[in-house]
Order: structure tokens, then sequence, then C-alpha cells
């Protein structure tokens, strides 16, 4: 974990190891960063904040130094319930929602993971605070189904509008469209 | 270089505390960014609706004027490719725009889900497919992440003297395009032209002009041929001297400067706040090039400039473009005189395919040989996220593995496709006119819009 690991690169994430160290209670047996668990993933700190921290956390490392936002992508772990590398207070749901953000200052990187339960796919929009999140979560939106609440166009963006479905789900099968052109096989 | 006449200044690796980002506070940041959420340079408009009401729009009760909708693309010359683009005019201004991605949806992401990591690379190799390289080492370098190793120190020295190759290439084609959507058409062909030696080389190294599949995880595919040196000089001599003539061409005419200076400007500020990298944001007069600030590969161990502007318009993202030619030329330069000997590719027999020899003679080769290329090698539970300097900005593949031989998610964050979103605050209030140019200075390659 965060607190325990002498940080292989200390020049690159001096800073943030430091306010990692300040917010863990030596009692606690969890590292925690602004209210949410902490892991590590190859030397980059992964937060688990729950859905509804989501925003409030984003909010408060950008005024710590993560000025930007520079990607939002989703993974649908249908056919993998429990994961081990989740901290324990987290509850592993079906979907999740990895956000990275990039701090120049100290030259590093933080990845945020949310769980998004099935029975609800909904999750804030981060587009208050990072307005280049806007079409990445669109992009989440049309390939998972996830609706980003407060997003101010929640509309497809990759598939056509009247799409069916959600293709990068993991029960969504890769199939064939037909081919409507003359003199094309019907089906191969 | 005798490049710029903009002021553009330059810093020099090594330099670490040169990043000026006390100019910058969060006060500035934050009107930016909601500057930008609330500015309604954005038309919120489906794709389908943009095509019904496309045309004139009469004058509401709010006290918006008279207004047309057009639909630019997505079948355009200068769209490179295929983006459409919904345009609201007021007369010749454009109020809000939006931009209408997704005609070369592909599903490449899914497609990767269903690939082992040997093939992975042949997927994402055809999505910048102007820079494919590029795309195949920041994949690469995310496996070999999950799976623990390093590529030999050959095979680093030998990436990066493709992938500075392939950021003359991408950038020479920029000038192609960028020069013949503005009028100069003999750019085009000047811009081909030296782009066609640089494909001529990659062809000798991979055998393929574009989409090679050279770089794969655990090193590169294939050592550099015999008489790699001249064929990288031959590409680099005479090119100083055609920049020259890009130079009196574009750089020092009046026309040019007066389509491109002041069009499509964007602030700092507005550039983080959208997600912005690469030299969208370095026109800005921010200095941030990964190669620097977050080295990989051996960036460390060569000298080069990270190239800014100052305005942030469309000329200076030319600019730019055009100096970081020379950039390139001087880093291959350096990895012509360091490129150590060595191996190619890493001498592990789970990941790499036993060399062809072996096979006749080694059954465990022959077994290694039939698992790799049947089922993979497998790579071990955990996700990861790598990023390169490409030249968009960056590109980063983040990778969650579950320990079988393909990705459990493959997802690629593509530069053009976040780069795409400054597109509405670039174009509010220029003239129609203007599209062209600020869409070509912005350099999307659609194939990773859309992926």
């Amino acid at each position: 974990m965060v607190a325990s690991e002498p940080a292989a690169d200390h020049t690159e994430s001096g800073d943030q190891t430091e306010s990692i160290d300040q917010v863990v209670d030596s009692a606690e047996p969890e590292p925690e960063l602004h209210g949410a668990p902490v892991t590590t993933s190859h030397g980059i700190v992964v937060a688990h904040p729950h859905r509804t921290a989501l925003v409030a956390l984003v909010a408060t490392l950008r005024t710590g130094g993560y000025w930007q936002c520079l990607d939002v992508c989703a993974v649908d772990y249908l056919t993998h319930p429990g994961r081990p590398e989740l901290p324990g207070s987290v509850v592993a749901e079906r979907f999740e929602i990895v956000v990275s953000l990039l701090n120049h200052r100290q030259r590093s990187r933080l990845r945020i993971r949310v769980q998004v339960p099935e029975s609800d796919p909904s999750c804030p929009s981060l587009f208050a605070v990072h307005p280049g999140s806007e079409a990445p979560e669109r992009e989440v939106y049309d390939l998972f189904g996830i609706v980003f609440d407060g997003h101010p166009d929640m509309t497809r963006i990759l598939m056509p509008e009247d799409w069916e479905g959600h293709p990068l789900r993991k029960d969504y099968a890769i199939g064939r469209i037909p081919v409507q052109f003359k003199g094309a096989p019907a089906s191969r | 270089m005798t490049t710029t006449e903009t002021t553009t200044t330059e810093t020099t690796i090594g330099d670490t505390a040169a990043l000026d980002t006390t100019a910058l506070d969060l006060t500035a940041l934050d009107a930016a960014r909601d500057a930008l959420t609330n500015d309604d340079s954005v038309l919120r408009l489906g794709e389908l609706e943009a095509e019904e009401r496309s045309g004139y729009q009469p004058p509401t009760d709010e006290g918006t004027g008279e207004r047309m909708i057009m639909n630019m693309g997505p079948q355009h010359p200068s769209t490179h490719g295929v983006l459409r683009l919904v345009l609201e005019l007021d007369g010749e201004i454009i109020t809000r725009s939006k931009p209408v991605i997704g005609y070369l949806h592909t599903g490449m992401e899914k497609t990767g889900e269903d690939l082992t990591y040997v093939q992975g690379c042949t997927n994402v190799t055809r999505m910048d497919y102007a820079s494919p390289l590029f795309n195949e080492l920041a994949f690469s370098l995310t496996t070999e992440q999950l799976l623990g190793i390093e590529a030999p120190e050959r095979a680093q020295w030998i990436r990066m003297l493709m992938c500075e190759m392939n950021r003359l290439s991408s950038h020479l084609l920029f000038m192609a395009s960028n020069g013949m959507d503005l009028g100069a058409v003999s750019m085009m062909l000047y811009g081909w032209r030296e782009r066609e030696e640089v494909l001529r080389f990659f062809e000798m190294v991979t055998g393929l002009r574009m989409n090679h599949n050279y770089i794969r995880p655990g090193g590169v595919a294939a050592d550099l041929p015999p008489g790699w040196k001249d064929a990288v000089r031959r590409v680099l001599d005479p090119l100083p001297d055609r920049l020259a003539e890009f130079d009196i061409l574009m750089t020092g005419q009046p026309i040019w400067r007066e389509r491109l200076q002041g069009i499509g400007v964007i602030t700092t500020e507005q550039c983080l706040a959208l997600g912005t990298t690469g030299p969208i944001l370095r026109s800005t007069g921010y200095e941030w090039d990964l190669r620097r600030d977050m080295p990989y590969l051996r960036y460390d161990e060569v000298e080069f400039d990270v190239c800014v502007g100052t305005y942030g318009d469309s000329f200076d993202r030319y600019a730019i473009r055009l100096a970081e030619i020379g950039e390139s030329i001087r880093i291959v330069r350096q990895i012509l005189d360091k490129m150590p000997p060595g191996d190619f590719r890493i001498q592990d027999k789970k990941v790499t395919p036993p060399p062809r020899a072996r096979i006749g003679e080694s059954m465990e080769a022959l077994i290694h040989h039939f698992k790799i290329f049947t089922e993979g090698f497998k790579v071990p539970t955990g996700e990861a996220y790598v990023a390169v300097e490409s030249p968009r900005g960056e590109l980063g593949v983040y990778i969650v593995s579950d320990g079988s031989g393909k990705p459990y998610r493959m997802h690629v964050r593509g530069p053009s496709f976040v780069n795409l979103q400054t597109l509405p605050h670039l174009m509010k209030n220029t003239l129609i006119a203007d599209t062209v140019a600020v869409v070509s200075s912005v350099d999307p390659i659609m194939g990773e819009v859309d992926r």
C-alpha cells in the first residue's frame, strides 16, 4: 500500500505520498486520500471513492494540482464480480468508471475507480469540474449505458443515435451486422 | 532552424524547473472553466435533429436573430476523413457548432478484447493511422508494465528511432494537408514527397509503409536491417533544405499569415480545462511534453527542445509542428550515434517467439512457438495505464487483465478524440471561411477519434 511503500519514484510523486501519509491514521489499516480508500497499481495511486463522493474528490484534487482530467472510461466486470485488489471497504459492482488525472507540477498521475451497480447504472458527471470530460463521458454512456447525471448532452457519440444496446458491455455479442449492399454475400 | 518569427521560446531537456506554472493560478483556471461551460459555443443538437433542422432558423422570442444551421461534412476534403460539423451561423459568423463523430467507428476496443496480446498491436496500429507506431508503442508499454518486463536497451532505442521518424512523417503529412486546406496546393505535393521518403524507410525496416505491427510487447519485431543508418541519413539529409523551402513558401507569406494568425485562439487555462494536450496545449505557451516531463524509453538521454508558441492561434500550432520536425531530426541524429548493440527483443521464452532456426531443432522451441501464436502469453491480473507523447498529444492505453491471454478491457485515450472538444470554442465568432483553417490546425485523425 502507499504508506508502507518507499515510493520508488519519490521525485515525481513525493508530495502526493506525503499528503496520503498525513491522512492515514496509524491505527487504520486502509490508507485514504480525502476520505477515499487508496491502493497503488504499478506505481500509480488509485483512489476508490463512492460514486456520490466522486465529484467532490475530483474537485478537491483539482485544487491540489490535478488540473487535467485526461480520460474517463469504464470497465464491465460482468464475469469478474469479486476483485481482490479492491480495498476492503469498497463493494465491487458490475461497472467501474475509471478517471485519469494528471498533475503537471508534481508530474504525477492519479487514477480513480468508481463502482457503479448494474441495477442503477448512473454516476454524477464531472462536467462542472472538468469540461473536458464531456466527450469521454458521452462515449461511456454510448458504449456502456451508464448515465452521467448533470451532463449537458447525454447522447450517443460513436454509435448512430437510433442504435439499440451498448456494445462494450460484456453481454453484448460481437456479432455481425448484415451487409446491405447489392451483391454482397448475405452472411459469412 | 530559422523557422518562426513568432516568439517561439524553447527550453532544453533536463531543465526540470523550467515548467512555469507560477503564472497559472486556480482562480484563472476556475474563471476559464466557468466561461467554457457557460459560453454557449456548443450547439447541443442531436445528429438526426441537426439534419432535419438544417437551413433557415427564424428569430426566437428570447431575442436571438435569424440563424442558419448548416451540416458540413462528413464528406468534405478538408475534414481529414469523416468529420461532420454542425454549424449555426449568423450571416457568415459561426455562433455555435458541434462536431459529430462516429462515422469511422468500427468497435476497435471491442475487437481488442477478442485478440491476444500478440495480435493486439495489429489492431491498435490502425487507430491513429498517421502515426501507427505510437499506438503500438503505448500498447506494448502497457502490456510490458502488466507483465513486469522491460524491453532490452537496443529495443528501446530502436523504438525511439522509429517513433521519431514517425513523428516526422506525421508532421510532414500535417504540413501537406494544412497547406492544401489553406490553398497552398503545392505544399500538398512537397509534404507528401518528404513523407514518402520516411515511409520508404519504414518499408525497409518493417516491411510495410503503414500499420506496421513492428513494436510488440517485449521489444520490436525484427532488428534494423543492414544499411539502416545510410537509409536514415538519406531521409534526413535533404530535410533541412526542404524545411527552409517550406519557410519561404508558407511561414513568411503574408497571405499565409493573414489566414492563420489570430484565428482559432485558445488559452492555456481553456486547454487544461478541456483536457487538451500536444501541440494545441503547447501553442498557448505551456511547456508540457511527456518526452521531457515524464520520460519514457530513453528520452532522458537525448537532447531536444520543447517548442511552444505564444498566442495559441492556428499559426502557432503550424509553427510548432514545423519546429518539431527539426527537433525530431535532432533526436534521430543522436540516436544514430548512440544506438547500442544487443537484443532487439527480450529473451523470455514465454513472451518472445523463438527464432525460426530453433523451431526445426528444438521441441521446446516448437511448443513455445505454437503456444504464443495460438493462445498467446498470459498476462498477470491487474490494470495499467501508460501514455506516450504522440504527434497529437497524450496517447494512453489502459488495459485491464484478468490473467488470461487476452485483455479483459483495452481502452485507448486518443488525443484527437479529446482535442476535438476544443473545436466549438476555437470556432466561436469566427468566419465560416476560417472553419477549414481551424479544423486543419487541430489536426484530428478520425481513425483515432472514432476507433
